[in-house]
Protein backbone atom coordinates (compact mmCIF):
# COMPACT_ATOMS: atom_id res chain seq x y z
CA UNK A 1 0.00 0.00 0.00
CA UNK A 2 1.61 3.27 -0.74
CA UNK A 3 0.22 6.03 1.08
CA UNK A 4 0.94 9.41 1.39
CA UNK A 5 0.45 12.35 4.56
CA UNK A 6 -0.59 16.01 3.18
CA UNK A 7 1.36 18.55 5.00
CA UNK A 8 -0.61 21.99 5.82
CA UNK A 9 1.03 24.67 7.80
CA UNK A 10 0.46 23.71 11.76
CA UNK A 11 0.28 19.69 11.28
CA UNK A 12 1.49 18.40 14.16
CA UNK A 13 0.69 14.74 14.10
CA UNK A 14 2.38 13.92 10.47
CA UNK A 15 5.11 11.52 12.58
CA UNK A 16 2.84 9.85 14.79
CA UNK A 17 0.34 8.73 11.35
CA UNK A 18 3.46 7.97 9.57
CA UNK A 19 4.69 5.34 12.20
CA UNK A 20 1.39 3.84 12.22
CA UNK A 21 1.15 3.48 8.60
CA UNK A 22 4.65 2.12 8.59
CA UNK A 23 4.30 -0.49 11.35
CA UNK A 24 1.02 -1.74 9.88
CA UNK A 25 2.31 -2.19 5.75
CA UNK A 26 5.73 -2.13 6.55
CA UNK A 27 6.37 1.09 4.11
CA UNK A 28 7.42 4.32 5.10
CA UNK A 29 4.28 6.97 3.66
CA UNK A 30 5.34 9.90 1.48
CA UNK A 31 4.53 13.48 2.65
CA UNK A 32 2.42 15.77 -0.17
CA UNK A 33 2.51 19.62 0.92
CA UNK A 34 -0.41 21.40 0.50
CA UNK A 35 1.12 23.73 -2.43
CA UNK A 36 1.08 20.28 -4.75
CA UNK A 37 -1.30 19.98 -7.26
CA UNK A 38 -0.82 15.97 -7.86
CA UNK A 39 -0.40 13.29 -5.31
CA UNK A 40 2.35 10.89 -5.97
CA UNK A 41 1.87 8.30 -8.82
CA UNK A 42 0.64 5.29 -7.52
CA UNK A 43 -0.70 6.68 -4.12
CA UNK A 44 -3.60 3.65 -2.45
CA UNK A 45 -4.58 6.11 0.58
CA UNK A 46 -4.39 9.44 1.18
CA UNK A 47 -3.80 10.45 4.79
CA UNK A 48 -4.92 14.12 6.63
CA UNK A 49 -3.44 14.37 10.00
CA UNK A 50 -4.14 16.18 12.77
CA UNK A 51 -2.63 19.57 14.11
CA UNK A 52 -4.15 22.94 13.50
CA UNK A 53 -3.67 23.54 9.97
CA UNK A 54 -3.42 27.65 9.44
CA UNK A 55 -3.58 27.95 12.95
CA UNK A 56 -7.56 27.12 12.60
CA UNK A 57 -8.10 30.34 11.47
CA UNK A 58 -11.42 31.49 10.55
CA UNK A 59 -12.99 27.72 11.52
CA UNK A 60 -10.53 24.60 11.80
CA UNK A 61 -10.03 23.28 8.88
CA UNK A 62 -11.37 26.49 6.49
CA UNK A 63 -8.13 27.82 5.07
CA UNK A 64 -6.46 24.11 4.23
CA UNK A 65 -9.81 22.86 2.37
CA UNK A 66 -9.27 25.15 -0.25
CA UNK A 67 -5.22 24.56 -0.48
CA UNK A 68 -4.06 23.82 -4.05
CA UNK A 69 -3.44 19.70 -3.34
CA UNK A 70 -7.44 19.28 -2.46
CA UNK A 71 -8.48 19.78 -5.89
CA UNK A 72 -6.11 16.75 -6.69
CA UNK A 73 -7.48 14.77 -3.54
CA UNK A 74 -11.48 15.32 -4.48
CA UNK A 75 -10.33 13.97 -8.10
CA UNK A 76 -8.88 11.20 -6.03
CA UNK A 77 -11.62 10.43 -4.29
CA UNK A 78 -14.01 10.52 -6.91
CA UNK A 79 -12.30 7.81 -8.62
CA UNK A 80 -12.88 5.48 -5.61
CA UNK A 81 -9.58 6.77 -4.07
CA UNK A 82 -8.91 6.01 -0.16
CA UNK A 83 -8.48 8.81 2.01
CA UNK A 84 -8.45 8.94 5.87
CA UNK A 85 -8.74 12.36 7.92
CA UNK A 86 -7.97 12.27 11.46
CA UNK A 87 -8.74 15.21 14.08
CA UNK A 88 -8.27 18.17 11.82
CA UNK A 89 -8.09 16.27 8.89
CA UNK A 90 -11.44 15.27 9.52
CA UNK A 91 -12.36 18.98 9.93
CA UNK A 92 -10.67 19.86 6.78
CA UNK A 93 -12.56 16.90 4.90
CA UNK A 94 -15.98 18.37 5.87
CA UNK A 95 -15.07 21.83 5.18
CA UNK A 96 -14.01 20.59 1.48
CA UNK A 97 -17.35 18.87 1.16
CA UNK A 98 -16.08 14.97 1.24
CA UNK A 99 -17.57 14.19 4.39
CA UNK A 100 -21.05 15.81 5.20
CA UNK A 101 -21.68 17.98 8.30
CA UNK A 102 -19.20 20.40 10.30
CA UNK A 103 -17.21 20.03 13.87
CA UNK A 104 -18.51 22.51 15.94
CA UNK A 105 -16.18 23.83 19.40
CA UNK A 106 -16.82 21.27 22.22
CA UNK A 107 -20.00 21.90 23.90
CA UNK A 108 -18.17 22.06 27.16
CA UNK A 109 -15.90 25.32 25.80
CA UNK A 110 -12.87 23.13 27.09
CA UNK A 111 -9.96 21.54 24.74
CA UNK A 112 -10.22 17.94 25.86
CA UNK A 113 -7.19 15.69 26.02
CA UNK A 114 -7.79 12.09 27.16
CA UNK A 115 -8.61 8.25 26.78
CA UNK A 116 -12.02 7.72 25.12
CA UNK A 117 -13.28 4.71 24.12
CA UNK A 118 -14.70 4.04 20.55
CA UNK A 119 -17.91 1.62 19.15
CA UNK A 120 -17.40 0.19 15.82
CA UNK A 121 -20.92 0.91 14.00
CA UNK A 122 -19.56 -0.59 10.76
CA UNK A 123 -17.94 -3.27 10.18
CA UNK A 124 -16.51 -4.68 7.14
CA UNK A 125 -15.05 -1.47 5.36
CA UNK A 126 -11.22 -0.73 4.51
CA UNK A 127 -10.89 0.43 7.58
CA UNK A 128 -12.40 -1.60 9.99
CA UNK A 129 -12.42 -4.82 8.40
CA UNK A 130 -10.35 -6.29 11.71
CA UNK A 131 -12.84 -5.30 13.83
CA UNK A 132 -16.56 -6.98 14.93
CA UNK A 133 -19.27 -4.39 14.78
CA UNK A 134 -19.75 -3.98 18.24
CA UNK A 135 -15.96 -4.23 19.18
CA UNK A 136 -15.03 -1.08 21.35
CA UNK A 137 -11.33 0.30 21.81
CA UNK A 138 -9.57 2.50 23.51
CA UNK A 139 -8.59 5.51 21.34
CA UNK A 140 -6.52 8.94 23.03
CA UNK A 141 -8.54 12.17 21.59
CA UNK A 142 -7.26 15.52 21.56
CA UNK A 143 -9.36 18.27 20.30
CA UNK A 144 -11.29 21.76 20.82
CA UNK A 145 -13.67 21.16 18.02
CA UNK A 146 -14.83 17.47 18.00
CA UNK A 147 -18.53 18.51 18.32
CA UNK A 148 -19.76 16.47 15.07
CA UNK A 149 -22.81 18.29 13.72
CA UNK A 150 -25.56 17.63 11.03
CA UNK A 151 -28.83 19.02 10.22
CA UNK A 152 -31.18 15.68 11.19
CA UNK A 153 -31.83 14.95 8.00
CA UNK A 154 -28.57 14.39 7.36
CA UNK A 155 -28.03 12.43 10.51
CA UNK A 156 -31.13 10.11 9.65
CA UNK A 157 -29.26 9.10 6.00
CA UNK A 158 -26.27 8.17 7.91
CA UNK A 159 -27.58 5.96 10.69
CA UNK A 160 -29.83 4.99 8.09
CA UNK A 161 -27.00 4.21 5.51
CA UNK A 162 -24.72 2.81 7.66
CA UNK A 163 -22.40 5.44 7.37
CA UNK A 164 -21.81 6.14 11.10
CA UNK A 165 -18.42 4.10 11.25
CA UNK A 166 -17.29 4.88 15.87
CA UNK A 167 -19.34 6.24 18.37
CA UNK A 168 -17.89 7.49 21.69
CA UNK A 169 -18.95 4.35 24.05
CA UNK A 170 -17.56 5.58 27.21
CA UNK A 171 -18.90 8.87 27.53
CA UNK A 172 -19.77 11.76 24.73
CA UNK A 173 -17.63 14.54 25.75
CA UNK A 174 -17.51 17.18 22.86
CA UNK A 175 -21.05 17.03 22.39
CA UNK A 176 -21.30 15.14 19.37
CA UNK A 177 -24.57 14.86 17.33
CA UNK A 178 -25.78 11.08 18.29
CA UNK A 179 -22.30 10.07 19.88
CA UNK A 180 -20.86 9.89 16.65
CA UNK A 181 -17.12 10.21 16.72
CA UNK A 182 -16.03 8.49 12.99
CA UNK A 183 -18.25 8.64 9.65
CA UNK A 184 -17.43 7.48 6.41
CA UNK A 185 -18.50 8.03 2.75
CA UNK A 186 -21.50 6.68 0.76
CA UNK A 187 -18.69 4.27 -1.10
CA UNK A 188 -16.81 3.71 2.51
CA UNK A 189 -13.48 4.56 1.26
CA UNK A 190 -13.85 8.12 2.75
CA UNK A 191 -13.16 7.95 6.79
CA UNK A 192 -12.89 11.06 9.73
CA UNK A 193 -12.56 10.52 13.09
CA UNK A 194 -11.91 12.93 15.77
CA UNK A 195 -9.40 10.75 18.26
CA UNK A 196 -6.51 9.28 17.29
CA UNK A 197 -6.10 5.42 16.75
CA UNK A 198 -2.26 6.39 15.16
CA UNK A 199 -1.71 6.97 18.97
CA UNK A 200 -2.04 3.33 20.16
CA UNK A 201 -0.39 1.35 18.13
CA UNK A 202 2.65 0.37 19.99
CA UNK A 203 2.98 -1.66 23.30
CA UNK A 204 5.72 1.43 23.94
CA UNK A 205 2.93 3.76 23.34
CA UNK A 206 0.81 2.16 26.53
CA UNK A 207 -1.38 -0.28 23.92
CA UNK A 208 -2.16 -1.46 20.21
CA UNK A 209 -5.87 -0.75 20.34
CA UNK A 210 -5.76 1.40 17.08
CA UNK A 211 -3.88 -0.93 15.08
CA UNK A 212 -6.33 -2.67 13.61
CA UNK A 213 -7.59 0.27 11.51
CA UNK A 214 -4.31 0.50 9.80
CA UNK A 215 -4.26 -3.37 9.18
CA UNK A 216 -7.34 -3.27 7.69
CA UNK A 217 -5.98 -0.22 5.48
CA UNK A 218 -2.51 -2.51 5.17
CA UNK A 219 -4.88 -6.14 3.64
CA UNK A 220 -7.71 -4.05 2.04
CA UNK A 221 -5.59 -2.22 0.04
CA UNK A 222 -3.07 -4.69 -0.80
CA UNK A 223 -6.02 -7.12 -2.33
CA UNK A 224 -7.39 -4.19 -4.39
CA UNK B 1 -3.66 41.69 -3.17
CA UNK B 2 -3.92 45.04 -5.21
CA UNK B 3 -4.66 47.81 -3.27
CA UNK B 4 -8.43 48.20 -2.97
CA UNK B 5 -9.45 52.03 -3.36
CA UNK B 6 -13.86 51.33 -3.65
CA UNK B 7 -16.28 50.16 -1.62
CA UNK B 8 -16.14 48.30 1.77
CA UNK B 9 -17.97 44.90 2.39
CA UNK B 10 -19.05 43.90 5.85
CA UNK B 11 -19.82 39.94 5.98
CA UNK B 12 -21.68 39.24 9.04
CA UNK B 13 -21.16 35.44 10.07
CA UNK B 14 -23.78 33.75 12.48
CA UNK B 15 -24.13 30.29 13.96
CA UNK B 16 -27.65 29.21 12.53
CA UNK B 17 -30.88 28.74 14.20
CA UNK B 18 -30.30 25.22 16.25
CA UNK B 19 -26.60 25.12 15.89
CA UNK B 20 -25.16 24.95 19.37
CA UNK B 21 -23.02 28.31 20.55
CA UNK B 22 -21.58 27.33 23.68
CA UNK B 23 -19.57 30.54 23.26
CA UNK B 24 -22.51 32.81 23.44
CA UNK B 25 -24.02 30.36 26.45
CA UNK B 26 -20.71 31.16 28.63
CA UNK B 27 -21.11 35.08 27.65
CA UNK B 28 -24.66 34.74 28.63
CA UNK B 29 -23.92 32.83 32.01
CA UNK B 30 -21.01 35.46 32.93
CA UNK B 31 -23.54 38.69 32.09
CA UNK B 32 -25.47 37.18 34.38
CA UNK B 33 -23.18 36.51 37.39
CA UNK B 34 -21.85 40.00 37.04
CA UNK B 35 -25.84 41.11 37.71
CA UNK B 36 -26.95 41.78 34.40
CA UNK B 37 -30.78 40.85 34.34
CA UNK B 38 -33.11 40.10 31.62
CA UNK B 39 -30.94 38.20 28.93
CA UNK B 40 -32.32 35.94 27.09
CA UNK B 41 -30.08 33.65 24.28
CA UNK B 42 -26.57 35.30 23.66
CA UNK B 43 -25.44 34.20 20.01
CA UNK B 44 -21.57 34.59 19.35
CA UNK B 45 -20.67 35.82 15.47
CA UNK B 46 -18.07 37.25 13.67
CA UNK B 47 -17.50 40.11 11.42
CA UNK B 48 -14.85 40.05 8.51
CA UNK B 49 -14.70 43.86 6.79
CA UNK B 50 -13.39 43.84 3.15
CA UNK B 51 -11.99 46.84 1.44
CA UNK B 52 -12.56 45.83 -1.91
CA UNK B 53 -11.84 47.63 -5.64
CA UNK B 54 -15.28 47.02 -7.39
CA UNK B 55 -17.42 50.80 -7.10
CA UNK B 56 -20.54 49.16 -7.96
CA UNK B 57 -22.62 48.13 -5.00
CA UNK B 58 -24.32 45.50 -6.33
CA UNK B 59 -21.37 44.25 -7.94
CA UNK B 60 -19.71 44.37 -4.52
CA UNK B 61 -22.39 42.85 -2.81
CA UNK B 62 -22.58 39.62 -5.23
CA UNK B 63 -18.85 39.55 -5.25
CA UNK B 64 -18.56 39.64 -1.12
CA UNK B 65 -21.42 36.96 -1.05
CA UNK B 66 -19.43 34.43 -3.24
CA UNK B 67 -16.48 35.01 -1.19
CA UNK B 68 -18.52 33.72 2.00
CA UNK B 69 -20.33 30.99 0.40
CA UNK B 70 -16.77 29.77 -0.69
CA UNK B 71 -14.79 30.48 2.33
CA UNK B 72 -15.80 32.89 4.95
CA UNK B 73 -19.06 31.09 6.14
CA UNK B 74 -19.55 27.20 6.23
CA UNK B 75 -23.58 27.05 4.84
CA UNK B 76 -23.62 24.02 7.09
CA UNK B 77 -23.63 25.79 10.16
CA UNK B 78 -23.74 29.53 9.81
CA UNK B 79 -25.48 31.80 7.72
CA UNK B 80 -23.80 35.39 6.74
CA UNK B 81 -25.37 38.80 5.58
CA UNK B 82 -23.11 41.28 3.61
CA UNK B 83 -23.30 45.02 4.15
CA UNK B 84 -22.00 47.72 1.46
CA UNK B 85 -20.25 50.72 2.85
Amino acid sequence: MNATILLFPGTNRERDMAIALQRATGRKPSITFHRETELPAGTDLVVLPGGFSHGDYLRCGAMAAQSPIMGAVRDFAARGGHVLGVCNGFQILCEAGLLPGALLQNAGLRFLSMDCVLRVERAGTPFTARWQKGATFRAPMAHGDGNYFADDATLDRLEGEGLVAFRYADRNRNGAARDIAGILSPNLRVLGLMPHPEDLVDPLMGGEDGLPLFQSLAESLVSA
Amino acid sequence: MSAAKGLKARVFVMPKNGVLDPQGKAIGHALGTLGFEGIGEVRTGKVIELELSETDPDAAKAAAEAMARKLLANTVIESFRVEIA
